[in-house]
């Protein structure tokens, strides 16, 4: 099964464009959205995942809050912030760019 | 995140950690909850520790976090291994100090730039010719009228400053009766122009000030002593101080941290050069004279101008001079002239401290190599007995450059805190050598400033330390190979190539530093127990002068009177002290022969001058109370030896040079040291204190010596009682010092002493530590080579064998770092020959001492480990690996 992390980049982008549809996810959540969203193809790697997380939070792309859960235990969820959303434009424009470019390249030869 | 909260991290630390573990385990709960095996759901996040670090790394600086830790590591590490570590940075400590502080004292006396404008053009005039024995001589004192004629000479490219060497002076502030002693200079009026100094308060010399001889009584004083003697009064200006028989009206005080141009000394007192009493005549040199190049100009055009100057003034000069030695009077005026880069100043203090602040910084950078290496060694022997820790680490993950931090971090603790034990140390520690450079009476005065130099200094050097003796332990620990160290090794053999090197290394040192030490302490040995020829014991030397010159008979009575006081045992004139520095000399003609070129001694005593300084009477008589210069005179052994072989002298007569005065001989007494306690036996003759002047009248004296021998073992309790019979027999003579003439022939080793004093500090600390470092690595050695010794033992090795196994590699170490020391210090012993008295550095003592003390260190080091190693039991050691 193809990692999302096996396109560059690809990792920050699905996560984005999924708080950007779904706001207060906690990283579980997002996981579990972006193999819902992809039909059970990508999977995204859990031990990548919180450290891209905190990477983005750095960059102020997302911010995070602590809410407690029925069950008593904490859980830590994430929003896109409007640097976030600025952000995943970017990463949306330049993923079709690459695709594009991927595409033509599968027809032509 | 801002940089704040970032830093802000790194103190909460534990706090995030914890965060980011509750993410997960909440990450794992909800996996475990979607009904995932809760193993497979850990292994899939990932392991803990990486995701901790991979997160931490996002938001916090890691840097800065793991700095935090490894200083914690490196604190825990330093505490657990106490005592070893307080005695590395004691160590440390006291060689880094030592390093600053003899940087503080050599920046101040030879490399700091003195504080006026163009200092970097500056250079001090001066002349060599070859003396009496062939050896060149260069000295750089001129007469004043010569200066006036070459500072005309070069006019238009340089400016010439005439100054004095300054001098401690008596002075009476006018309103006060205290007779103080200050430093005084005479200087050019343009000084201050020329420096681009400006007045702190009043008016500053200028060249009118300095134009006609004894016309200008004025004086400007240094910032320096209007604070420490006038509390900054501003109404100093217009008050006078009497010096001599002149009163000098302040009329300035000088710019704030100009203290003149002679460091080893400050000067309190400017006055100008046209007041000295010696300003118009042509053969009295008193001053130096210091070259200020223009902006641009070369030197050597304004040398060349020099030169011709002086050739032509001495020329002139030598046509007046009578009876001179033929082959001298050539030299004398084949002199050359050079002038010298002179931009800290220029004294004879520089000169005379140079070389002994070099030795002891050698020493102390040498004791402080020591110190690095056994701190290496030291660093070394952990890590290797972390080997299985630090191989733990790379197991789970550690990479090599944070394997070099946790090793690393310990060292920067030693060094750190020696650093600052270092500062307070040097902080002391250099007014403390700067105060032991010279007599008591007579300090020398150095400005040592702890300012950005110092501090950068101290830093630099901390930090090359720390890289020194931390670096290499660290990067060989981090070198280390996990499976090898948990297999036990690779080689049951130890291979200590590196810390045996070091121990080579460290002898080495230690032999240089002991070596060099044991030459300052024979040489200060060698000094104070030559004999002198006399004895200062009981001895008491007083310096009188009187308001105007009194007839030498009134002197004599006042000697008669003293004698009769209680506790006196005997009293005697003199013009000068023996031993005092003071010389007096001129060529004579032994029997009206030609003028031979061995210059002789004269000093004018009194009679009884020989019986109570002790001098051994060899024949004929002592001087009688009708005796007087110039008719009779009394000769030590060497005067006849010089000048009349094993002719006996008694009724023989010799003239003056100079002035051509008939003396008899009447009397051979016993040589004794004459100026200076390093000079060997001159020739001198001693002449009447009683003095007839040219018309055969009376020659009346403006000073003398007595000198005095009490009963009392302790001749300065007589002080005030002498005091008060002086003061009450004879109101206008006036006693300007009291010393015991002891204090005169220490005055003249004080340099040796303090040498002699430091090399058996440093010496001792060299030996300690060398030591120390040897027991260690071998102990060490020991404890690594537990299974080799284990295994030969079984197998039937017997236990000298395994004596010699263990000991004979670094006994050869210690034999091979002996012996390169000795030739270090063979072949840099004729840097420090002329400050050595009487000892040679290739002397069989010498060279054999120092190796011995050494070589027994090093066994009373070696023994605890041997004993260690024969009785190892093999059958204990090899079942716990």
């Amino acid at each position: 099964m193809p990692k999302p992390d096996s396109l560059q980049g690809s990792l920050d982008l699905l996560v984005l464009k999924t708080l950007s549809k779904r706001p207060k996810l906690h990283g579980y959540g997002i996981m579990a959205a972006i193999r819902e969203a992809s039909g059970e193809v990508l999977r995204a790697d859990e031990g990548s995942l919180y450290p891209a997380l905190h990477r983005m939070e750095q960059s102020g792309w997302v911010r995070a809050e602590w809410v407690t859960k029925d069950s008593g235990r904490r859980a830590r969820l994430y929003e896109l912030t409007p640097a976030g959303s600025t952000q995943l434009d970017t990463e949306e424009s330049r993923w079709e760019a690459v695709t594009a470019a991927v595409n033509q390249v599968l027809r032509t030869v | 995140m801002s940089l704040w909260s970032r830093i802000g991290n790194v103190f909460r630390g534990d706090r995030l950690a914890r965060e980011i573990h509750e993410e997960m385990e909440s990450h794992i709960a909800d996996a475990i909850e979607e009904g995932r095996d809760p193993g497979e759901a850990r292994r899939s996040l990932g392991p803990a520790l990486r995701h901790r670090e991979a997160s931490f790394d996002a938001r916090v600086f890691v840097w800065l976090e793991s700095l935090r830790a490894d200083v914690q590591f490196g604190w825990r590490q330093f505490r657990k291994n106490g005592v070893t570590s307080v005695a590395a940075v004691l160590s440390l400590g006291l060689a880094i100090g030592g390093c600053t502080a003899s940087f503080r004292l050599i920046d101040a006396l030879l490399w700091r730039a003195l504080p006026v404008e163009g200092a970097d053009r500056l250079y001090v005039f001066a002349r060599q010719g070859t003396g009496p024995d062939g050896k060149i001589v260069s000295y750089d004192s001129c007469a004043h009228p010569m200066f006036i004629q070459m500072r005309e000479a070069v006019s238009s490219q340089a400016e010439l400053i005439a100054v004095s060497y300054a001098e401690r002076v008596d002075l009476t502030v006018v309103g006060s009766k205290e007779i103080e002693k200050a430093s005084r200079q005479y200087v050019s009026g343009d000084i201050f122009g020329a420096f681009g100094l400006k007045p702190s308060l009043g008016r500053l010399f200028t060249a009118n000030d300095d134009m006609a001889p004894r016309a200008h009584a004025l004086a400007v004083l240094s910032y320096d002593y209007w604070g420490r003697r006038f509390a900054h009064d501003p109404s100093v200006l217009g008050k006078t101080l009497r010096m001599g028989d002149t009163l000098f009206e302040i009329i300035g005080v000088s710019a704030q941290g100009f203290t003149g141009t002679e460091p080893g000394a400050m000067v309190d007192i400017f006055v100008p050069s046209t007041m000295h009493p010696a300003a118009e005549r042509d053969d009295n040199t008193w001053h130096r004279t210091l070259v200020l190049l223009k902006p641009g100009v070369d030197p050597a055009p304004v040398r060349d101008r020099l030169q011709r100057t002086a050739s032509n003034f001495e020329r002139e000069r030598a046509k007046g001079f009578k009876n001179f030695p033929a082959e001298r009077l050539a030299a004398f005026l084949n002199q050359t002239v050079v002038l010298n880069p002179a931009p800290s100043g220029v004294s004879n203090f520089q000169e005379s401290a140079r070389l002994p602040l070099i030795a002891l910084a050698v020493l102390v950078g040498l004791v402080l190599l020591i110190a690095c290496v056994n701190i290496a060694n030291l660093m070394t022997a952990r890590a290797t007995a972390r080997a299985r820790e630090l191989a733990m680490r790379v197991s789970i993950g550690a990479g090599r450059l944070r394997l070099v931090r946790l090793v690393l971090a310990e060292s920067v603790w030693v060094a750190a805190l020696a650093t600052l034990l270092g500062a307070l140390f040097a902080w002391w520690a250099a007014p403390f050598i700067a105060g032991r450079l010279n007599p008591p009476d007579n300090p020398a005065q150095l400005l040592l400033p702890a300012d950005l130099r110092v501090v950068g200094f101290g830093l630099l050097l901390a930090l090359a330390v720390t890289f020194l003796f931390g670096l290499p332990p660290a990067l060989k620990a981090s070198g280390v190979r996990p499976a090898s160290v948990v297999k036990g090794g690779d080689d049951p053999r130890w291979r200590g190539r590196w810390m045996h090197g070091l121990i080579a290394l460290q002898v080495a040192f230690c032999v240089v530093v002991l070596s060099i030490g044991a030459l300052f302490i024979a040489s200060y040995d060698r000094l104070v127990s030559d004999p002198t020829g006399f004895s200062a014991e009981r001895l008491l030397v007083l310096d009188l002068v009187a308001e105007r010159p009194i007839a030498s008979s009134a002197w004599l009575q006042l000697s008669a009177h003293i004698a009769a006081q209680p506790g006196v045992e005997s009293v005697a004139l003199a013009d000068q002290p023996l031993l005092g520095g003071f010389r007096w000399n001129g060529f004579i003609s032994p029997n009206g022969a030609p003028p031979t070129d061995v210059l002789a001694f004269f000093r004018a005593v009194s009679p009884g001058w020989m019986d109570t300084m002790g001098i051994r009477r060899i024949d004929g008589r002592d001087f009688r109370e009708d005796d007087a210069y110039p008719k009779v005179a009394i000769v030590n052994q060497t005067f006849k030896k010089t000048y009349f072989g094993n002719e006996n002298p008694i009724g023989r007569w010799f003239g003056r040079a100079a002035g051509g005065e008939r003396f008899e001989i009447v009397g051979i007494v016993a040589d004794a040291k004459y100026a200076n306690v390093r000079e060997l036996a001159q020739p001198v003759a001693y002449f009447p204190f009683a003095g007839l002047n040219k018309e055969g009248g009376p020659s009346p004296r403006a000073s003398a010596t007595m000198v005095l021998r009490g009963a009392d073992p302790n001749p300065l309790a007589l002080a005030s009682s002498l005091r008060q019979s002086l003061a009450s027999a004879r109101a206008d003579i006036r006693l300007s010092n009291i010393r015991t003439q002891q204090s005169l022939q220490d005055a003249q080793t004080v340099r040796e002493r303090l040498l002699a004093m430091l090399a058996y500090f440093f010496g001792g600390l060299a030996l300690l530590l060398a030591s120390v470092g040897l027991y260690g690595v071998l102990d060490y050695s020991v404890l690594q080579r537990r299974r080799e010794i284990g295994i030969r033992m079984a197998i039937g090795a017997q236990s000298t064998h395994v004596l010699r196994h263990v000991a004979l590699q670094a006994l050869l170490m210690v034999f091979a770092g002996a012996f390169t020391g000795l030739l270090v210090t063979l072949a840099s012993a004729r840097l420090i020959e002329t400050i050595l008295y009487g000892v040679k550095a290739s002397s069989p003592a010498m060279l054999v001492l120092p190796s011995l003390a050494m070589i027994t260190a090093a066994t009373l080091a070696a023994a605890p480990a041997a004993f260690r190693a024969i009785r190892t039991d093999p059958a204990t050691t090899l079942r716990a690996d």
